[in-house]
């Protein structure tokens, strides 16, 4: 799990969990979860992020660990900032699997 | 008093059936996630990186076709059709759903395998020998100690809470195979007298503060065992830290008590409990010795065996590297590793497993071990069989002649599935076994344990590689630490950091130096490569990995 972490304008960040019924990665979104990390809702407000994190900790019957990530604004949507949220969002590195064969994608494989 | 209570189906059934209750409650509202966690946990379900993970322990290692067959069903009906062999003797999913497990559950308990205690601060599967049963070694088989243990250890009330997770591990012939010096109590059969005893150990373990144990009786009669291993856990118990996680491994207690003191303090606790056992142990061993009878050996030519080995050099490499000396005439061990180039380590594929248990009827006396290098063993072949055998694992993919060597890596899961772990171990594995088969080195150097773990818990035993590699994450980037001199069985070392951490990159770079030295610096082609470094010292070795420290 990562470190607590706050988001700000400069460092902005996104809350991510697992589903519960699945176990696979889920990231929050403007009208619920969504398993595709482009569709977060990227946090700015530190006050808005800790009420959303509430609010997912509160959805336990969804979502299981639910936290605030660190991310970066991209051209499509939130990236990670770390290289265990990008894991988190490829796969493993020894089979397509995963969240990104969910998508069928033609993503580079890491 | 010691209760015989052979962990039976009815058993793991009921404990299936309670788990599928609690899921559902889990998944009705009735259970927050605080509260369902400790219950999934206790049925060896986590939540990893991508998904959940289920966590089966194979007892002892010893496993049946049927039961292999099943594990193979589960992989394809409840995973992505592979399941993946662990350093301690168990099988881990990594794709199942939370709803499916009460079902995977279920399966595993018709054939009598189960997730209890696979997790949680209880005591863990029992490991062993792979050979157990087999070895030319052996002074006695080692099973029959283990499923004792096993039986007595499974909900045992008082050892449910302990304060941390508690891992014994027992081993059967001369050589250690079974890592003893590294587990939180480690047992080595020995005999005094005519009399079959234990040589015990306890406070070894690795981690972030990696230990080797002490040997707290250098003779404890068979008839003991029980009494004094509950006498060491229940002293352990009452005085093991709780206060800080990273502190409470019997390891720690015993270094910040000293091994006299905790010793005196066992050895009261045996005084009073070694008479509530009465001899209802020993009547269950008994019992247990008679389901691990050895099988009906037959006495014929291999005459076959011979002449193949002459006339196939792929044969007699892959023979002369995978088998292991058995005390039958006639007879030996086959060890079908998981680590071919490429391949990831401990990782088997439903038709892989298949395959395995239709050998092991064929071939095999119906027997497979799974072994703590993630490897699996058919430890009974007779040596005219071999030709065939290796004909149809070749065909499998499944006859790498790289058992012990440098491909033969172990590999925990790392960050590509684990959510502990700082950084990758897989695909540093992969590269190191794809980088020196490509280059043609690995029969040149021989005999060496490479070890990698993801991180520091140490799931890949990389204190104990005679080149151990630890992924960490350095500002946010993979970083790799190499350890040099580990040893897990003869001489039981752990590997001391040679350096500053590399790059994933320059990961393989730097092994390939480092191999390179050693064969510059070996006294001959038959100097492993643990005895090189034995002999001449850490330095010569970390002038290879570090060449701009030695020019300066």
């Amino acid at each position: 799990m990562s470190k607590a972490f706050t988001p700000t304008t400069a460092k902005p960040g996104v809350i991510t969990a697992n589903d519960l019924r699945e176990g696979h990665n889920v990231w929050m979104c403007d009208d619920g979860w969504t398993a595709d990390p482009a569709q977060a809702t990227l946090f700015e407000d530190e006050a808005i992020a800790e009420l959303a994190l509430l609010k997912a900790i509160g959805q336990s019957d969804l979502v299981v660990g639910p936290y605030m990530v660190e991310a970066r604004r991209g051209p499509n949507g939130p990236e990670p900032a770390h290289f265990r949220e990008a894991f988190r969002q490829t796969g493993p590195s020894n089979y397509y699997h995963g969240i990104q064969a969910a998508k069928k994608t033609e993503a580079s494989h890491v | 008093m010691f209760d015989a209570r052979p962990v039976d189906t009815d058993y793991v059934r009921h404990r299936a059936a309670q788990f599928r209750a609690q899921v559902a409650r889990r998944l009705d509202g009735s259970l927050t996630e605080e509260e369902f966690r400790p219950l999934r946990l206790m049925n060896g379900v986590y939540l990893q990186l991508h998904a959940y993970m289920l966590r089966i322990a194979v007892p002892y290692g010893t496993i049946s076709p049927d039961q292999m067959r099943m594990l193979a069903h589960l992989a394809e009906n409840y995973d992505k059709g592979y399941g993946h062999w662990t350093t301690r003797q168990n099988i881990q999913f990594n794709w199942p759903k939370l709803v499916d497990i009460p079902d995977m559950l279920d399966h595993l308990a018709s054939v009598g395998l189960h997730a209890i205690q696979t997790s949680g601060n209880t005591i863990r599967n029992t490991t062993t020998d792979a050979f157990a049963g087999a070895a030319q070694d052996e002074i006695a088989d080692p099973r029959p100690y283990a499923e004792l243990i096993r039986s007595w250890s499974t909900d045992h009330a008082e050892f449910q809470f302990l304060p941390r997770k508690f891992k014994i591990a027992i081993s059967g012939g001369a050589r250690d195979r079974a890592l003893v010096a590294a587990h939180d109590i480690g047992l080595r059969l020995v005999q005094r007298d005519g009399q079959t005893g234990f040589e015990v150990w306890v406070g070894g373990g690795l981690g972030r503060t990696p230990m080797l144990g002490q040997v707290i009786r250098d003779f404890l009669p068979e008839g003991d065992l029980l009494p004094y291993l509950e006498s060491i856990i229940a002293t352990y118990n009452l005085s093991g830290r709780r206060d800080n996680k990273y502190k409470a491994r019997i390891k720690i207690t015993v270094s910040e008590r000293g091994l006299d003191v905790f010793k005196a303090e066992v050895e009261d606790e045996f005084s009073r409990r070694r008479h509530d056992f009465r001899g209802a142990d020993q009547e269950a061993l008994a019992g247990f010795r008679d389901r691990f009878a050895p099988p009906a050996f037959r006495n014929a030519p291999f005459d076959g065996f011979e002449a193949e080995r002459k006339a196939n050099p792929a044969f007699r490499s892959w023979a002369d590297t995978n088998l292991h000396s058995h005390r039958i005439e006639g007879y030996t061990s086959v060890i079908v590793t998981f680590k071919a180039p490429g391949a990831t380590p401990g990782d088997a594929s439903a038709e892989q497993m298949r395959l395995l248990a239709d050998l092991a009827e064929r071939y095999g006396h119906a027997d497979l071990r799974i072994s703590h290098d993630q490897n699996v063993v058919l430890p009974h072949v007779h040596k005219s069989d071999l030709p065939a055998l290796y004909l149809a694992l070749r065909e499998a993919g499944l006859a790498t002649a790289n058992a012990g060597l440098t491909s033969d890596i172990i590999a925990c899961p790392g960050m590509d599935y684990c959510t502990l772990a700082t950084a990758r171990s897989i695909p540093i594995a992969q590269e190191i076994a794809e980088h020196f088969r490509a280059e043609g080195l690995e029969e040149e150097i021989g005999k060496l344990n490479i070890r990698i773990s993801g991180c520091i818990n140490a799931c890949g035993h990389h204190h104990l590689g005679h080149i151990g590699i630890l992924g960490l994450d350095r500002a946010g980037v993979e970083n790799y630490q190499i350890t040099l001199g580990g040893d897990g069985y003869d001489i039981p070392a752990i590997g001391q950091r040679a350096g500053a951490g590399f790059p994933a990159e320059e990961v393989v770079p730097a092994i390939d130096r480092l191999l390179r030295a050693y064969l510059e610096l070996r006294e001959d082609a038959g100097e492993p490569f643990i005895d090189a470094y034995r002999r001449l010292g850490p330095a010569p070795f970390k002038a290879a990995l570090y060449p701009e420290t030695a020019d300066a």
